[in-house]
């Protein structure tokens, strides 16, 4: 048994996070949320110069990481600083390429290239198996809902309904017949409803169940990202409870208050080990993998809510506000519930595994 | 023992009904329904139709331009009013100042200032929170020194809601700090023209503009705009607080809520059934119908006990806990079923901010909402300054 990180592993924690305790500021942040793109250009290139990219991908494509753990450290360190710049979607979308061994997955590491899954679809919900974007004759048809990244990805990897059985494509984001009608997201960042009419695509020669792995990656991620906003709402709520004064003292003097902080401590333990569960077992074989991943995304759904709406009440007014750091980064632990399967369809998928 | 409304209530509320469907703005009905933000206008335009039906000043006597309605009246109104997407009637001045007026105010005042509430020609805002005084409101700075024929106030209030809107504010403000804290504080009416007033936008984390921060600098009020006795103003918030909390159960806003929650739920589909079959989801929505249903009771039980003339007492600080708590479950449930499409960032905004932003389910602004009504367990008491007045009394072992 050893939960020690490794030294890389460390130094690249170390790193990232000094560079956004210096850099990702409240005041930056929020101007990046307001800005058209809803991400930074240079934050980004500084990202990749740092090798986060790299770290994504393994050692045979240009990188120097790619297991669950070295996307989880990069994740949570993204997540304890609120970032909103969209290393998801070259995450997810890379880890298809990578498997597809594509060239492109060079030049992505690099950080000159913007990527964006474009898989869910209006009526699928969170069902991942619910595709009817067509492929026929070299092109594809359909429409793909809540594209993020949609408007800044040079190419999407696209699922479609090839005959009998989905699979997946590249698609140029100039392509003939792209539309992109593009939206900012609640919890920063941009997103698109994409629309495909006869586009050319180029066919990418993965296995049946990439996918499904490239979405693990997503949701150790996911996960990881929830995982280290609650750490910074945690940190906050105790810095603001001893130090806000109401009826002549710290309001974290109050008992009433100290048990509610100590359920929020105690739950962000139960979420780092399901991190870590959900990291390690991403190589395991499917069902292992699919049951640690659902049980991570079910608990960091309900605990990170918990977090949340107790950092919020615990606070008071002053976390309603736009411009106290809590507000963005609850907002980025409540709107993970919706990426990738919310608490109950990991539940649902949780039951169905544990019980076959 | 009988749940039913007497014949009586039951014509009420059919009135009710018929007044709504007849003169309720369905422009502004729609609003309500989208989550879009009313302009002062339609807060206006509202407030100028209830009045022209005698409705507007639910709770004052019919003598003062008032529907002298009881607590159960009431109730029916708040049910049918949300069922049918009202605006809510803005409450600081008619519901919260107005009785302060009345019971505390001078002739002059009830003269001047309750026939300008009835016919918009003054919009009250509330002064009362501090940034260091929130839930210990009596330790508020806010500082009134008496020159002359005047009070000079010096400070700043907080959480202001729609006081971008006001021309009057109420306030407590402290005209003596050497005494115990609640032995100095005075109740003033003050001008928002008046030089020396700044008025600062807050904006909050779902994007909205409700509230405002309200500074003084060498604000001049005259003497005749103190209410009652000077150092006596601490009586008379109380006095008002008790009127802030009529509603709180917010019964209406939770059955309209759930029945959207329900109607988003029969069109969106969850691997491949309508989300309405899923009995996750459903029994999520039924635990928070089953909890509604019987905090309804609750909400009715102390309504006829105030019809009967006794005065709420803790009960008002149990719906508050109750009722916020089922309010926000509605909210969560609202944003869980439209899935994905709670991401994407439609505000409780202007009209066409949110053009282009999808919403397959006609749900509205449902995860902005969420983060907004978090509010409803901080504001007006928080719960657990409500939950810290049931255990005092009900205990008994209080201060």
């Amino acid at each position: 048994m050893n939960f020690d990180l490794t030294e890389e592993r460390q130094m690249l924690q170390d790193t990232l996070r000094r560079y956004l305790a210096d850099k990702y500021t409240t005041q930056v942040r929020n101007d990046i949320l307001d800005s058209d793109t809803g991400f930074s250009a240079e934050i980004w290139n500084e990202l990749a110069e740092l090798g986060i990219i790299g770290a994504f991908f393994g050692g045979e494509h240009g990188g120097f990481g790619g297991t669950g753990f070295d996307v989880a450290v990069v994740f949570e360190e993204l997540g304890r600083a609120g970032v909103v710049e969209p290393l998801m979607e070259v995450l997810v979308a890379g880890r298809v390429l990578e498997e597809a061994g594509h060239s492109l997955i060079e030049d992505v590491i690099g950080g000159g290239v913007h990527l964006a899954i474009a898989h869910g679809e209006p009526a699928s919900r969170y069902d991942t198996d619910a595709v009817e974007t067509q492929f026929a004759d070299g092109k594809l048809s359909g429409r793909k809902a809540v594209v993020i990244n949609a408007e800044a990805a040079e190419h999407f990897v696209v699922s479609a309904q090839d005959g009998e059985t989905t699979s997946l494509f590249l698609v140029a984001s100039d392509a003939a017949g792209v539309t992109v009608q593009g939206y900012p997201l609640l919890a920063g960042g941009r997103a698109g409803e994409v629309t495909f009419e006869n586009t050319p695509c180029e066919a990418l020669d993965v296995a049946a169940d990439t996918l499904d792995r490239a979405f693990g990656f997503g949701i150790v991620a996911q996960c990881a990202e929830t995982l280290g906003a609650m750490e910074t709402a945690t940190a906050l709520t105790g810095e603001y409870l001893m130090t806000r004064q109401q009826f002549g003292r710290p309001i974290g003097t109050f008992q009433a208050l100290q048990h509610r902080m100590a359920d929020v401590l105690i739950e962000l333990e139960q979420a780092r080990s399901a991190v870590i569960n959900a990291a390690g077992n991403l190589e395991n074989d499917a069902r292992t993998r699919d049951m640690a991943l659902s049980a991570g995304k079910n608990l960091l759904g309900r605990a990170g809510r918990l977090v949340a709406e107790e950092a919020i009440q615990l606070h008071g007014g002053i976390a309603m506000t736009q411009e106290y750091e809590l507000a963005h980064i609850a907002k980025r632990i409540v709107m993970a519930d919706h990426r990738f399967g919310d608490t109950d369809f990991h539940l649902e998928r949780f039951i169905e595994l544990s019980t076959a | 023992m009988d749940l039913s409304y007497s014949p009586q209530e039951q014509a009420f509320r059919s009135e009710v009904k018929t007044f709504l469907k007849d003169d309720l703005p369905p422009e502004i009905a729609d609003k309500v329904r989208r989550g879009v933000e009313l302009t002062k206008g339609d807060m206006d335009r509202w407030h100028s139709i209830l009045n022209a039906r005698g409705w507007l000043a639910q709770n004052w006597p019919k003598s003062l331009g008032g529907a002298e309605w009881n607590a159960v009246q009431r109730h029916i109104w708040e049910e049918e009013a949300a069922a049918a997407n009202a605006p809510r009637i803005v409450p600081f001045g008619l519901s919260m100042l107005a009785p302060v007026l009345m019971k505390f105010g001078s002739k002059a005042q009830q003269d001047h200032w309750l026939p300008r509430l009835l016919d918009g020609s003054d919009w009250w805002c509330q002064g009362y929170s501090e940034p260091g005084a929130g839930s210990d409101l009596a330790s508020l700075k806010t500082r009134a020194v008496r020159d002359g024929d005047h009070y000079v106030v010096n400070g700043q209030k907080t959480w202001t809601t729609l006081g971008q809107h006001a021309n009057m504010i109420f306030c407590l403000v402290r005209t003596d700090p050497d005494v115990k804290q609640q032995e100095g504080i005075s109740f003033l009416l003050i001008d928002m023209d008046t030089p020396g007033i700044e008025v600062r936008p807050i904006i909050l984390l779902d994007g909205s503009h409700e509230v405002n921060e309200v500074w003084f600098t060498d604000v001049r009020v005259p003497v005749e705009n103190l209410v009652g006795e000077e150092n006596k103003g601490w009586t008379y918030a109380k006095y008002l607080l008790t009127h802030e909390r009529t509603n709180i159960a917010g019964v209406g806003y939770s059955r309209a809520g759930l029945d959207n929650v329900k109607r988003i739920a029969r069109s969106a589909r969850h691997n491949g059934k309508p989300l309405i079959q899923n009995p996750h989801f459903t029994a999520r929505m039924a635990q928070v119908e089953i909890d509604l249903s019987a905090m309804a009771t609750t909400n009715l039980r102390i309504i006829s006990k105030a019809a009967a003339g006794e005065a709420p007492g803790v009960e008002a600080s149990m719906l508050k806990v109750k009722g916020t708590i089922i309010r926000q479950e509605i909210n969560d449930l609202a944003r869980r079923a439209v899935g994905p499409y709670a991401m994407p960032f439609a505000s409780e905004a202007v009209e066409g901010a949110n053009d282009g932003v999808p919403d397959p389910f006609e749900a509205g602004p449902v995860a902005a909402d969420y983060f907004n009504n978090r509010k409803l367990s901080i504001f007006g008491g928080s719960n657990e300054i409500q939950r810290g007045i049931i255990a005092k009394v009900k205990l008994g072992g209080g201060r």
